[in-house]
């Protein structure tokens, strides 16, 4: 269930209504209903107080290190290492955001590698997903419980726990230190999530559509690619966004293990390569976290509502 | 459709290409792991198998301190995120103007590449000059800097600190979307009926998003468990091993020091750890479940 439809049903519903108040035969039940509904959303002004009060506090501490990294990105090492702590930048400059690109040589490198990986483990995950996320969609086969729930219990593993079979296996298939090594690994722990979602989205779709084409004479083959898959775009689109999301999100400890050719490294692991030396450049590392993942906060704005989707398909009830 | 085993065929032909993969990435290397735990495999090409050996020298060592640990972080950072995270979600569902902004701004820690995050983190918690020290001595609340990083106590909650600021937007948006999918007619029953904000939360909103609550509780258990980037970056399980949990503890035993057989070993005991909370999980979830039809 997602967020967006309810809103649209309780609108829907309180039309009805409305119009009945209005009606001339309109009574005084009907009067005093129109009244419940605004009325159940006021607050008075210092329950109005305590809310905006609560929610800047809770943002506070969300966006905190972001806005302080922000500010630091603008403050020159001279005034960044010194006392007392200003929040202000008092001699802010843009410089960080010129100078990084020559302190941190490979920054463009990192960040094309960085897309390039995600955008990979999302066509792996996505080959994997659709037919896998129909097949537990629509057909009744023996063992499906099962095989979602071993599907489902991968979730639990983090490549933390299998990162020495996972070493070996790579060293075994000679994809150390390639962009392979992070790709194969990376993909294989989004595939469940993926197929969780997808499922749910393909079991709304009617089953009669199938019924229809099978009547018709298509193959299954046939309906999946011609009927199915257009239907299911826009979940497809959902799993993808989410996919890639979080295949960016969270490059690390494959690339970290399997990989240590810079030029090869995704973002995250390039940066952290400057964040561990005895003395880090903050306002250039801030500037560089900032550049890199402008991206993915532009894209945050426009796809909140498939990003909320996305999590709370499998989430709320099923 | 006609043709049930046919269709059945069909379906495992559809399966194949993800099941062959996730077998190949996940379920192979899992049985190599317990099968590794049993040997003295390290950096050499050839290893023998020891027995329940890598075990009894990981439980003589500091293993059960690492455990301890590892159950203490974990408690914190969960309860931690679901108080932060229930609160958030209470808020944002207020029919307060702004609200839709408020939701978008709750997502970066989660979008944004987990180690940029705590990149940020890490300059944050700087003795000298960062934010939470230099904001605490000029509020007078502490007379000189506390470098949180660097001792094992302060180190200990800066880590989970980290790690709730990471967990808490999954949380609050997930509670958020339970929350906006019960029925409004319920809350304009009971408030016809006389009752107030806080009473009907406590007797419609809080009964109705329990089931989602133990969801979120268990995936986040599940994840925090296995919380690596976090420790890694900021103290890489420092100082002196005070926020070494048993994930770091099995890369700093493996990847660090090339000790496969007794990092597998470790392994194990974590996938030990993690199956009986899903044991628990689907049995919970099992019952609130089959409670709701009832």
């Amino acid at each position: 269930m997602t967020v967006q439809p309810l809103d649209i049903a309780t609108e829907k519903t309180a039309h009805p209504d409305d119009d009945a108040a209005r009606a001339p035969v309109a009574t005084k039940k009907a009067r005093a209903a129109k009244a419940v509904r605004p009325m159940i959303d006021r607050y008075k002004w210092y329950e109005y107080a305590a809310i905006y009060a609560g929610i800047a506090l809770f943002l506070f501490f969300v966006l905190a290190p972001f806005i302080e990294g922000f500010m630091v990105s603008l403050k020159p090492l001279s005034r960044l290492f010194s006392s007392p702590y200003s929040f202000w930048p008092s001699e802010g400059s843009l410089t960080a955001y010129f100078t990084m690109w020559e302190s941190v040589p490979g920054f463009w490198r990192y960040i094309v590698n960085s897309l390039f990986i995600s955008t990979a483990a999302t066509v792996i995950v996505l080959i994997m997903v659709v037919p896998a996320a129909y097949a537990f969609a629509r057909f009744p086969f023996p063992g499906r419980g099962p095989l979602l729930a071993a599907f489902l219990a991968v979730n639990m593993f983090s490549g933390a726990v299998l990162l020495i079979p996972l070493f070996r296996l790579m060293r075994q298939l000679g994809l150390l230190n390639t962009y392979w090594a992070m790709i194969v690994p990376g993909a294989a722990f989004l595939i469940p999530s993926a197929i969780w979602l997808l499922r749910t989205y393909m079991m709304r779709i009617p089953r009669e559509l199938d019924e229809a084409a099978w009547v018709d004479g298509a193959s299954r083959l046939y309906t999946l690619r011609r009927v199915i898959l257009p239907i299911a775009m826009p979940g497809i689109a959902v799993v993808a966004i989410t996919t890639f999301i979080g295949a960016y999100a969270q490059q690390f400890i494959f690339a970290l293990t399997f990989n240590s050719k810079t030029e090869f490294m995704p973002l995250p692991i390039g940066l952290f390569a400057y964040f561990g030396r005895q003395e880090v450049v903050w306002n250039e590392l801030m500037a560089a976290s900032f550049v890199g993942i402008a991206p993915v906060l532009v894209l945050i704005v426009f796809l909140q509502r498939y990003l909320v989707a996305g999590l709370t398909a499998g989430a709320v009830k099923t | 459709m006609t043709g049930t085993r046919s269709a059945s065929i069909f379906a495992f032909a559809l399966l194949a290409p993800a099941l062959l993969y996730i077998i190949g990435i996940v379920a192979y290397p899992l049985v190599d792991t317990i099968n590794l735990s049993f040997t003295n495999a390290a950096l050499r090409p050839t290893y023998d198998w020891v027995g329940w050996a890598n075990y009894d020298k990981i439980f003589k060592a500091n293993f059960s301190e690492v455990i301890i640990r590892t159950v203490i972080w974990t408690f914190f950072s969960v309860s931690i995120k679901m108080i932060i995270g229930t609160c958030g979600a209470v808020l944002l569902n207020a029919a307060v103007p702004g609200r839709a902004l408020f939701r978008i701004l709750t997502m970066p820690p989660w979008i944004v590449p987990m180690a940029i995050g705590i990149f940020m983190w890490g300059w944050m918690y700087n003795g000298q000059f960062g934010m939470i020290s230099g904001l605490l001595q000029n509020f007078g609340i502490v007379d000189k800097p506390v470098a949180w990083l660097a001792y094992g106590n302060t180190a200990f909650w800066a880590t989970i600190v980290t790690d709730v600021w990471i967990g808490v937007p999954l949380v609050t948006i997930y509670l958020l979307a339970a929350m906006q999918s019960i029925p409004r007619d319920l809350y304009e029953a009971a408030w016809t009926d006389g009752a107030g904000r806080f009473y009907r939360f406590r007797r419609i909103t809080l009964p109705m998003i329990v089931p989602a609550m133990v969801t979120m509780s268990m995936l986040s258990l599940i994840a925090t468990f296995n919380s690596f980037d976090i420790i890694w970056i900021l103290t890489r399980g420092g100082p002196s091993g005070s926020t070494t949990t048993m994930i770091i503890d099995t890369y700093k035993t493996a990847i660090g020091s090339y000790k496969y057989g007794e990092g597998a070993a470790r392994a194990v005991m974590i996938c030990l750890f993690l199956s009986v909370f899903c044991l628990a999980y689907f049995r919970v979830v099992g019952k609130i479940n089959t409670g709701e039809r009832a």
